[in-house]
């Protein structure tokens, strides 16, 4: 039960980033009929270029940081990578706007290597991994703290003595938080065996702590781990993708691009500035997919090299994710990127690690099989 | 007068003259590479017979994606799945039956077989012929991976069937990492384990090494020969117009009565085919660690590149679209011999300048004197940047990808045809003004000489 709840919780987390970014394939789909190749590596800059702000900001080390750093990264790798996007619209798929798919098909490759191999560039990203930097507290939410107080040594080494007693139960962990009063926080795990222990006897810790009259804190682990970086990448996916549900639904500007999506020579007859809502879409949804990388490099801190393999794949699942919703519909979306997220882990949870793609592109398979249009989508029909 | 099955009977050649007309290509391919790798290896040093060799088998991935994304216009970009698949294939059999034969893991064949100097032992032996039947069998897997892939994707079009190749290209790249383990070195393991369990050893994430050297000049270019002789025949047979008919318009096809679904899978089964042989030799090269997470979709892009460079759809043209992607990266790491070649980019560029201007004043400028002003030009742009990476020190091999990147870009915005369009090198068409395409496919100016 608690390894459902766990793959539960990832898999919601996963894949609302994965809904993020597929709002960027779909709304560009839907307005221009084609495959923007390049939007995975929007979402790769936005996490490269999260971690070279918060590097240029001198936010390294996790003690130093204000709580705002983050939101101001975020608002950052938001602009940059719209700025990217309108760019790459502009140069690269204006003047093709005319041109057979194939051709507008190859160009996107073609933009999306470039954005690939241009940051991997060493006056640019370099090819070096990085680690991103905490910006959020890595904290667990719903551990349980079970009691506080001022630390002494136990008569063995390796033990400590606390001012409460407490339970240990099999199959729980506990940690203990040490906070000297010079600064510096640790913590070590109880290594104890199950059982009472009262106040002021013996709990065998490891590593072993030495810090004599240091405060502590006693925390029983939660079985199913709510991090604080999960809930805040799930809230701030969800509050985007409100945001943009309301944008599309209940503003005009909405209104004329769903408007050009659905027949664009008419919008522009309805005087409807076809160009700049072309554009626009464009900005958002790199700016989305900038906001996906920003809290993919918050919960994955491993940033590997941007032309790396891990980075397509993902983008690949984001693709995904967005037909299987239903290409062309921002619902659908949203959707879709939640079933993936959901389908990757629990297939990982139950079936096995290694063939994790496999299983959501085993999905697509059968989707476009089945039901091309998607969960959402609409069928179109082929006029001849 | 016979009916019109009887007299179309009449006019086939009968069967001595049939015969011939239909092999000679094939017999002079074998001849050519006899004498490329007698002859002309020993005259190239080492590092150029590497490159030539490289050349070749990328020559034959080109035209092999020529087939699929060129003369039907599907666009598949998961083929190094394909290569992977029969390299694999290739080097099992090779690797594991080289030592149930001979009992060791090394090269067993003739001088047609090495790269190494020819020694004047016989030309061909035993191991060539497990080294042939493990190419065949290689394209021939990779044959059937092209129709298990196929058959479901070609339903699709365009955006979605190359979303779906690329992501079988991973899938394949995943499963090979991921459910084999490693090779077996001692001979009697090997012995002891039945033929039918060893395809599990195949190297896993780390490769497969410790294969034999058997891929050389004479093999690299026999199968070279063979596979732009099926390519051009294709083109010019009623599959070839059919393909072409796919390509142009699927819609319209159908309506003629072609079956569009049985000749999408067809190409595509050809295709895999061909890059599965190139696979097989790709592993047999001297210096290839065989790699599955080498053959994945950064391959792929390269052979797309080449394809799109050269027109989608003129196989000479993804030769020599080949022939530069190969070639720049070694360019690329010596910018000085790069720059180099400034006089011969000057003297082209002055002869071809002249010309236009005088042509100019005759009042008609041929355009393949304002193609060969343009190279020209080029040639002597890069010779100048070359001139300033050698002299400050930059690495320009690093920006290959970006280069390839911009190349694609441009191309597709300026010249979206690339090199040759639908033309072949030697098509006539080609070479005279005006019949233009403006289209990557082949368009209304079919008319005009594509054959």
């Amino acid at each position: 039960m608690e390894l459902f709840l766990q793959t539960l919780v990832t898999g919601i987390a996963v894949g609302s980033l994965y809904a993020l970014i597929a709002l960027g394939y779909t709304m560009v789909y839907g307005i221009l009929k084609f495959i923007n190749f390049a939007h995975s590596d929007v979402f790769v800059l936005g996490a490269w270029i999260s971690y070279e702000v918060s590097r240029a900001a001198g936010w390294v080390d996790p003690r130093g940081i204000p709580w705002w750093a983050g939101g101001l990264v975020l608002i950052g790798a938001m602009l940059s990578c719209g700025l990217v996007g309108f760019v790459v619209e502009r140069l690269a798929y204006r003047p093709l706007r005319r041109a057979p798919r194939l051709n507008v098909l190859i160009t996107a490759i073609g933009v999306s290597l470039l954005l690939q191999n241009v940051g991997q560039l060493p006056f640019v990203f370099g090819t070096r991994p990085q680690g991103m930097p905490q910006l959020l507290e890595d904290r667990v939410l719903n551990d349980t703290v079970l009691g506080t107080g001022t630390l002494t040594q136990g008569a063995v080494e390796g033990t400590v003595r606390l001012e409460s007693g407490f339970t240990v139960e099999e199959d729980r962990r506990y940690s203990i938080v040490l906070e000297p009063s010079g600064g510096g926080a640790r913590s070590t795990s109880v290594v104890s065996e199950p059982g009472r222990y009262e106040a002021g006897s013996d709990v065998a810790v490891l590593p072993p702590v030495e810090d004599n009259g240091a405060g502590y804190r006693l925390i029983r682990a939660a079985v199913v781990q709510l991090r604080l970086v999960d809930v805040v990448g799930v809230g701030t996916a969800f509050v985007l993708m409100l945001l943009l549900d309301w944008l599309v639904y209940h503003t005009k500007l909405g209104r004329a691009m769903r408007a050009v999506s659905f027949h664009p020579a008419n919008a522009s007859l309805m005087g409807i500035p076809v160009d700049r809502v072309i554009s626009f879409t464009f900005v958002l949804g790199a700016m989305l997919a900038a906001a996906a990388g920003f809290l993919w490099s918050q919960k994955y801190s491993g940033l590997t090299q941007p032309a790396a393999a891990g980075w397509v794949l993902l983008g690949l699942k984001a693709f995904v994710a967005a037909v299987v919703g239903g290409i062309g519909n921002i619902r659908g979306a949203m959707l879709g990127g939640l079933l993936i997220g959901l389908l990757e882990f629990f297939g990982m949870t139950y079936l096995g690690t290694e063939l994790r793609d496999v299983y959501v592109f085993a999905l697509l398979i059968v989707v476009l099989l089945v039901r091309p249009s998607g969960i959402l989508g609409r069928a179109t029909v082929e006029k001849v | 007068m016979g009916s019109l099955g009887e007299r179309a009977r009449a006019l086939r050649p009968s069967g001595g003259a049939a015969l011939v007309w239909g092999l000679w290509p094939v017999v002079a391919a074998v001849l050519l590479a006899v004498v490329m790798q007698v002859w002309v290896r020993p005259m190239l040093g080492d590092f150029h017979a590497k490159i030539l060799l490289d050349i070749v088998v990328n020559v034959v991935l080109a035209v092999s994606l020529t087939i699929v994304n060129g003369f039907t216009g599907q666009f598949s970009i998961g083929h190094a799945a394909f290569m992977a698949v029969g390299g694999y294939t290739a080097a099992g059999i090779v690797y594991y039956g080289s030592y149930k034969v001979f009992g060791d893991p090394l090269v067993h064949g003739g001088t047609l077989s090495t790269m190494v100097a020819a020694r004047g032992f016989p030309l061909l032996a035993g191991g060539d012929v497990l080294f042939a039947a493990s190419l065949v069998a290689g394209g021939l897997v990779a044959a059937v991976c092209g129709y298990i892939v196929g058959l479901p994707s070609l339903r699709l079009k365009g955006d979605y069937l190359a979303i779906v190749t690329l992501g079988f290209g991973e899938i394949v790249r995943v499963l090979i990492q991921s459910q084999t383990t490693d090779v077996l070195y001692e001979a009697d393991e090997i012995a002891a384990t039945a033929v039918w369990k060893l395809p599990r050893y195949l190297g896993g994430a780390l490769g497969f090494s410790g294969l034999p050297f058997y891929t050389s000049l004479f093999w690299a270019f026999l199968v070279a020969g063979i596979t732009l002789i099926v390519a051009y025949r294709l083109k010019v047979s009623s599959y070839g117009r059919a393909f072409l008919s796919v390509r142009e318009d699927e819609v319209a096809a159908e309506a003629m009565g072609v079956n569009t679904t049985r000749y999408k899978v067809w190409a595509f089964v050809i295709a895999a085919f061909f890059a599965g042989v190139a696979g097989g030799l790709f592993a047999h090269t001297s210096g290839v660690q065989l790699n599955a997470g080498e053959l994945a979709f950064q391959k792929s892009f390269d052979i797309i590149i080449m394809v799109v460079l050269g027109g989608l759809g003129s196989f000479s043209g993804a030769m020599i679209a080949a022939a530069i992607v190969t070639v720049l990266p070694e360019l690329l790491r010596k910018p000085g011999d790069l720059a180099a070649m400034w006089p011969y980019a000057l003297a082209i560029a002055g002869v071809a300048g002249v010309a236009w201007l005088i042509s100019h004043r005759r009042g008609r400028v041929l355009p393949f004197v304002k193609g060969l002003t343009l190279v020209g030009v080029v040639a002597l742009g890069i010779a100048g940047i070359a001139a300033v990476a050698a002299v400050r020190g930059w690495d320009l091999g690093k920006y290959r990808m970006v280069i390839f990147a911009l190349a694609l870009i441009l191309m597709m915005i300026l010249r979206p045809q690339g090199l040759l369009g639908v033309r072949e090198i030697w098509d006539k068409a080609l070479w005279r003004r005006g019949g233009r395409e403006r289209r990557v496919k082949g368009g209304a100016a079919a008319g005009k000489g594509a054959p």
